[in-house]
């Protein structure tokens, strides 16, 4: 038997603990705050469970908490019967009482250096001086919600900047803010995102990767002798930062990757928050061992009424609205440690529920708990008073119906140091019981509901008349009619089992009536889950997108049989011949007796050709080709940003290529580090590295570093000539040259990656492959490599190679070219098809390449354009796009020919390759097959089905009353040299 | 060195020594034909499907009197025997002689100021001494529509001969000496665009709206055209407008997605307007539908990229297969200035995804011709019509040998030197690299 006692008291206003520093105004009238907590289920943390436990706080801290406690008389006891208490949660992830940092404009001309006054870091974007706590306020309204599901303690930080400062812990306590919060200098933060600058540098992902990089030697150097040379207010403080936690936000599943890199090449743990895709990555960020932060803003279904419409969302979008609710929980299989938090949710109350959601997706509810508390408490070195209900113990907890992970669960209540914040009215005591009601003579049954006001009230002729019920307190109204249609109301007060008070009859008359309980329902209530685990979910793909696959392509042993193999070796064509390809290699040529194990091809009628190579190539990246912002950016590195997610990775497998170099765009004269691929379809970005290539750098001239055709806002820039474009290189190359002989020296040197990347040019260690059209600008980079003693080893795009053809050719340059462009820029009105052909005839080493993710897929028939345009030979043809490109690269030994040793990587066409009547119909790279064009329209097939399914699940959501959100479609950008931007 | 080779070279080098064992290049622009020709022992490639091997064709006058595989005599005759002989390609949607190179805006004449330009001509700002147009020609391509762009009406395009001393010498007028423009160029609204906030393309809200004005500028234009003597004051984009309401003038609406597509062919319908979809993408979508209402397409370069992520990777490739098999009047056409020499091999392209071989050529041939109204005099390589022909070593679509011997409009021999070869000259020899 229950006793009614209204437990939730308002306990107001908010009871002021001591303060100690503050003067007081009349006499103190402090509380101690002194509660004890009886009979409810007491989650000290996610394995220790106290039913019917008692929890007693006091001056906002747990001073006990058990199952058998003396309870002293001097605390307010708390009936907590069929309540369940948790420890509040904690969101690493907010903005809480910071105000946003101003939106950039853009300047009229390019601002080239920091705007910011005083002795602070050259880029705007590097802001570790930044600190919360210099402009946190408390504000209520946005504690509200976040108290309302269940946070008690907030890490708060400004999202601002790729180096954002530090953040503040506090509670979410509204009594005074030197209570409230817990530690001013929490953690340290960093992000992908250059937020409100407005200066030029970084303008791609990949140069805000080179600030961080250069900020944390810069931070070393400023430690050890910097200090000496300048006063740098954010070097300073970054040094202060560094033994705080490091929380690093990012855009997607690659960069949990790229800040993983990042964190390893200078000892750091990051605690990396991303948005939602990691279990698209998850084995890779396993490996990361990083921690991490994960949102459960699941995406709402797409309305794919309109069928037009509908055809904007891709596979991907439409898959990932339906594994999105797994991230948690694959995370969780796959041990990887997270924290989850409300960031990104449009409305707050989607929170418990979307973890519930998670909860039916995989995710346990014991780490859906430690996620929220115990493990961000852990890492921000709270964990001796925050996360648990620990004795000692900041009284941070809240008070639900049911456990929380219960559907039906509500938060009634959340204490914060000891504060009471009311969620919402717990249901009264009485809801869910049902009574036999005696009103003079006629009696009824009715069940008080959970939800609304509406009764029934059911006579012993199970007649029923309808009716309704209020409470308040423990007075309770009910209203119903007779089948006459008139009123009766009855007023009542519950008490015990009965309800007993007036029913006033329509004739002013009154009778006493009496409800006794028939039956408790809630003891008896089961466990309902409406909503069942998703089961028809079809597996992951990788990478996440249509023409994705299940698992990378087994490397089997292969016969070709019967085939016309151009080897690009001395014997050029051998027809009606065999190529075995055993572990990954090219095991035999010729005629050969079929290995047992070996998968016979049947190459009849068929050529085989080297995989195509792509000198020079802008696909698989993120976020910027360019950095575009200053005349060098040498510390930038192509190898970083590389996006294996790409579609026109397989698009190009399609075309016959299985290696690409990847290069930064011509925006400046010195650009960034070049990074080598083989397009393993399907592998993470890592593994698609070609392994153990030379290191190449991409230079450019012309029009495009002299911002010739950017517009008037870009004329500030040096160089804006070809003419300055000579000296940004003398000048360049000069100070490496010094920096070289500084850090050979004994005296200790700032190391600046820029510069090492420039000595390694000057000793040879890299390679530059440099845009270039015009004669003039390719002699003179001739001139400037000759007198810092290294070559220029590829001039790429050189239309007017052919005018200068035999200067390269002494200088030992190669030329890599399009087939046919131009007259789409002034630099270029003197180019011709023919320049290939010249340059191939007089000596040069020679290629053609795409530029262009679209041209990329039929290089072998713009190969073929030489026959027409200079007449080269088939096979010096075919050259251009595998041998030739194979020795630029420095890779020859591996690709470029069919010869016995080098890598399976080859192409099987179904006609003559250099004719652009021929597909490729399987493309191998090490042995594998990438692309197969069976298979291929198996997964065009499968990509139908899957989106019709999945459009009918959608449909069925939208039906079932789901919010739906407007189809779109998302599009990886494409880019070419002179793409600015990300 | 191949053969093919061998011959371009001998035609290359023969500009320098002035020798000619073929036809003698009276430079450009060629005068008017004296001589018969006889075309003797080639592939005959129609342009309508059809394919006569070791064929003969003569013309004379500028006009063809004999197709077919009897010998033919006449008073200069070329020995084409191996070789192909095709119809002038004909290309679509250019911007051909309006501008020269891309970045440079003083060059740029192909998009005017405004929304409604109906009374814009891009016949007036073509320059026929471009040299951009003869590295075109020397590809096969001997005519070509000159197109405005920009704006919602962005002008008339006209066709042009590309072998002409000035614009008047140069527009194609079937015969005829009034000029008619070939098509008065439509920019359909989009019915998706790009929303920056999410970084994302979804259905433009505004596109109804958009395409109600273009209802309601196409209402007032027919309304004018009904206004019982002079109108005060003219509307010169009004008058403009009116062959379009007779149908004596298409309207090419360029418009890729399907759901425009299928609002433009009822747009077409409620006017009476002759429709020519440019650009269509996705018009392999409707294809049966666009061949029921028999309204033709130019469809947009066949190497490009596919439309999404999702779409099949070869679907740019297929396309053309796809309008073929349903019977729709189409035709290929590629983007840009110089990038039409690349045009044939649109069609090589497509021919590796399933087109047949013949298709191929009459979609850049005589289907160009039909949807642009001349194919009474072009289009193909049959008695009566213009002898505006092109010779190739090999496969024309193919360009390992699209290697172009001989080319002639209206029976005029024609100039295949360009820039490029004379550049081509002066280095090779250079480096000694011409033997």
């Amino acid at each position: 038997m229950k006793k009614l006692i209204y437990f939730f008291l308002f306990l107001s206003p908010l009871f002021l603990k001591a303060q100690e520093t503050f003067p007081e105004n009349g006499a103190p009238h402090e509380k101690e705050g002194h509660f004890a907590f009886t009979n409810g289920e007491i989650h000290i943390n996610s394995d220790q469970v106290i039913k019917d436990g008692i929890l007693i706080i006091k001056n906002g801290k747990i001073v006990d908490v058990g199952d058998d406690l003396t309870i002293p008389a001097s605390a307010i006891k708390i009936n907590l019967r069929g309540m369940h208490v948790y420890p509040s949660f904690i969101d690493l992830q907010t903005s809480f009482g910071i105000p946003p940092a101003p939106s950039p404009h853009r300047p009229s001309k390019e601002q080239l250096l920091s705007s910011k006054k005083g002795p602070y870091s050259w880029n705007e974007s590097i802001i570790p001086e930044y600190r919360s706590q210099d402009e946190f306020i408390f504000d209520e309204n946005q504690a509200k919600k976040w108290r309302n599901i269940g946070f008690g303690t907030v890490l708060s930080h400004r999202r601002n900047g790729v180096v954002r400062g530090s953040g503040l812990l506090t509670t979410l306590d509204n009594s005074r803010p030197h209570l409230s919060i817990l530690n001013p200098l929490a953690s340290s933060h960093l992000a992908f995102s250059k937020g409100a600058s407005n200066q030029t540098y970084p303008t791609s992902l990949m140069g805000m990767i080179a600030l961080i990089r250069q900020l944390y030697l810069d931070g070393e150097w400023y430690k050890i002798q910097g200090n000496e040379k300048e006063t740098n207010l954010s070097l300073q403080a970054w040094n202060e930062l560094q033994n705080l936690p490091q929380i690093f936000e990012v855009g997607n599943k690659l960069e949990v990757l790229r800040a993983a890199k990042i964190a390893k090449e200078y000892n750091k743990i990051y605690i990396i928050k991303g948005n939602g895709t990691e279990y698209q990555r998850a084995d890779a960020i396993k490996k990361t061992g990083m921690p991490l932060i994960v949102p459960v803003d699941f995406p709402e279904p797409y309305d794919v009424e309109d069928p037009l419409n509908a055809d904007l969302v891709s596979l991907e979008m439409m898959k990932h609205w339906e594994w999105a609710p797994s991230n948690p929980g694959i995370l969780e299989e796959k041990e990887i440690s997270f924290a989850i938090t409300s960031a990104g949710l449009k409305e707050e109350k989607k929170f418990l529920t979307n973890i519930r959601t998670a909860i039916l997706n995989g995710l346990s509810e014991k780490t859906a708990l430690d996620a929220l508390t115990i493990l961000p408490a852990k890492w921000l070195g709270e964990e001796d008073r925050l996360g648990q209900l620990q004795q000692g113990f900041l009284a941070n907890f809240f008070i639900s119906d049911h456990p929380i992970w219960d559907e039906e669960a509500q938060i009634i209540e959340n204490w914060i140091q000891g504060n009471q914040y009311k969620v919402q009215d717990r249901p009264n005591p009485i809801v869910g019981n049902s009574y036999n009601l005696l009103i003079g003579e006629n009696s009824y049954e009715f069940t008080v509901p959970e939800k609304g006001e509406k009764i029934k009230l059911i006579d012993e002729d199970s007649a029923s008349l309808t009716g309704e019920i209020s409470m308040e307190f423990n007075r309770v109204n009910i209203i119903y009619s007779t089948p006459q249609n008139e009123y009766i109301r009855l007023s009542g007060i519950a008490k015990g089992d009965r309800i007993e008070g007036d029913a006033l009859l329509p004739s002013s008359e009154s009778v006493n009536f009496v409800a006794t309980l028939q039956k408790d329902n809630k003891s008896e209530k089961v466990k309902e889950r409406t909503e069942s685990p998703e089961s028809d979910k079809t597996p992951l793909l990788y990478p996440f997108t249509a023409y994705g696959r299940q698992e990378i392509p087994e490397q089997k042993t292969y016969l070709i049989t019967n085939v016309t193999v151009w080897t690009n070796e001395s014997e050029s064509i051998l027809e009606n011949t065999d190529v075995l390809v055993q572990d990954g290699k090219i095991k035999d040529i010729g005629s050969i007796r079929k290995p047992r194990k070996a998968v016979e091809i049947d190459g009849t009628g068929m050529h085989l050709t080297p995989g195509i190579i792509d000198e020079h190539s802008h696909i698989a990246i993120s976020r910027g080709v360019n950095e575009a912002s200053q005349a060098s950016s040498a510390e930038v590195r192509i190898g970083d940003v590389i996006n294996s997610e790409d579609i026109n990775i397989y698009r190009q497998l399609a075309g016959g290529v299985t290696t690409s170099q990847l290069l930064h765009g011509s925006a400046n004269p010195i650009g960034g580090q070049s990074t080598l691929i083989k397009l393993r379809w399907g592998m993470t970005p890592e593994e698609l590295k070609f392994e153990g290539a030379d290191s190449f750098i991409k230079f450019a001239l012309g029009e495009n570093v002299k911002q010739s055709n950017w517009g008037e806002r870009n004329t500030v820039r040096f160089p804006q000539t070809r003419m300055g474009v000579e000296q940004v290189y003398e000048d360049y190359f000069t100070r490496a040259r010094e920096y070289g002989e500084n850090k050979n020296g004994t005296k200790p040197y700032r190391k600046n990656l820029e510069l090492e990347c420039l000595l390694e040019i000057l000793k040879s260690e890299r390679f530059i492959t440099c845009h270039s059209y015009v004669q003039s600008e390719i002699n003179m980079l001739m001139h400037v490599a000759e007198k810092f003693g290294f070559r220029v080893n590829t001039f790429t795009h050189i239309l007017e190679g052919y005018k200068v053809a035999d200067k390269m050719e002494k200088h030992g340059a190669a030329g890599s070219t399009f087939s046919d462009w131009w007259a789409y820029k002034y630099e270029v009105i003197d180019a011709i098809p023919y320049n290939a052909a010249i340059m191939n005839k007089a000596g040069v080493n020679t290629s053609l390449n795409s530029d262009d993710a679209e041209m990329a897929r039929r290089l072998n028939s713009e190969a073929g354009k030489t026959v027409k345009y200079g007449g080269l030979s088939d096979v010096e043809a075919l050259k251009l796009v595998t041998l030739n490109p194979a020795k630029m690269l420095h890779i020859d030994d591996r690709v470029g020919s069919i010869g016995i040793g080098k890598d399976a990587d080859i192409v099987l066409w179904n006609g003559p390759p250099l004719s652009n009547f021929s597909r490729a119909e399987k493309t191998f790279i090490d042995g594998r097959i990438y692309f197969d064009r069976e298979e291929n329209e198996k997964k065009a097939q499968q990509i139908k089905e899957e989106r019709a399914r999945l459009i009918q699940k959608m449909l069925q959501a939208k039906k079932g009353g789901k919010n739906v959100q407007k189809p779109q479609l998302k599009k990886q950008k494409e880019y070419h040299c002179e793409t600015i931007g990300e | 060195m191949t053969k093919n080779y061998k011959i371009l070279l001998a035609i290359i080098i023969s500009s320098i020594i002035g020798a000619n064992n073929t036809v003698t290049a009276q430079g450009s622009p060629a005068d008017s034909q004296s001589l018969s020709m006889a075309l003797q022992g080639g592939t005959i490639h129609i342009g309508n499907g059809e394919i006569i091997e070791n064929g003969t064709v003569v013309f004379e006058k500028g006009l063809i009197t004999y197709v077919g595989d009897e010998n033919q005599q006449a008073e200069k005759n070329i020995d084409v025997s191996g070789q192909h002989i095709y119809p002038g390609l004909i290309a679509p949607n250019t911007r051909l002689g309006i501008t020269e190179v891309d970045a440079v805006r003083s060059t740029r004449d192909f998009a005017e100021v405004g929304q409604y330009n109906p009374h814009i001509r891009a016949l007036i700002a073509y320059n026929t001494d471009s040299d951009i147009i003869p590295t075109v020609r020397s590809n096969g391509i001997l005519l070509a529509e000159i197109t405005p762009s920009g704006g919602i009406i962005s002008g008339q395009s006209s066709i042009v001969q590309l072998d002409a001393w000035n614009w008047e010498d140069a527009v194609y007028n079937s015969g005829s000496d009034e000029y008619k423009p070939a098509g008065i160029h439509l920019n359909w609204p989009s019915p998706y665009k790009y929303d920056r906030s999410i970084n994302a393309t979804t259905a433009n809200d505004s596109y109804k709206e958009n395409v109600d004005r273009i209802y309601k500028e196409f209402a007032e234009a027919r309304a004018y055209q009904k206004i019982e003597g002079t109108p005060d004051p003219e509307n010169l984009r009004f008058e403009a407008m009116a062959p379009v309401f007779d149908k004596s003038v298409r309207v090419f609406v360029h418009v890729n997605h399907k759901k425009g597509i299928l609002d433009v062919i009822q747009f077409g319908e409620s006017f009476g307007l002759k429709i020519v979809i440019t650009g269509g993408n996705e018009a392999w979508k409707v294809a049966d539908y666009l061949a029921e209402q028999e309204v033709p397409v130019v469809i947009n370069a066949t190497q490009r990229l596919p439309q999404s992520d999702d779409s099949s990777i070869d679907q740019p490739f297929k396309m053309a297969s796809i309008l073929e098999d349903a019977n729709v009047l189409w035709c290929f056409s590629h983007h840009g200035s110089w990038e039409q020499r690349n045009l044939p091999f649109q069609a090589g392209q497509a021919v590796g995804f399933g087109l047949d071989q013949e298709a191929a050529i009459r979609a850049l041939t005589l289907n160009t011709a039909k949807i642009y109204g001349i194919d009474q005099t072009l289009g193909s390589i049959e008695k009566g019509k213009d002898a505006t022909i092109v010779v190739s070593d090999g496969n024309i679509m193919d360009p390992q040998s699209s290697i172009i011997l001989h080319a002639f409009i209206n029976g005029r021999t024609i100039d295949l030197d360009n820039k490029h070869k004379e550049l081509y000259r002066k280095f090779g020899s250079k480096y000694g690299i011409l033997d």
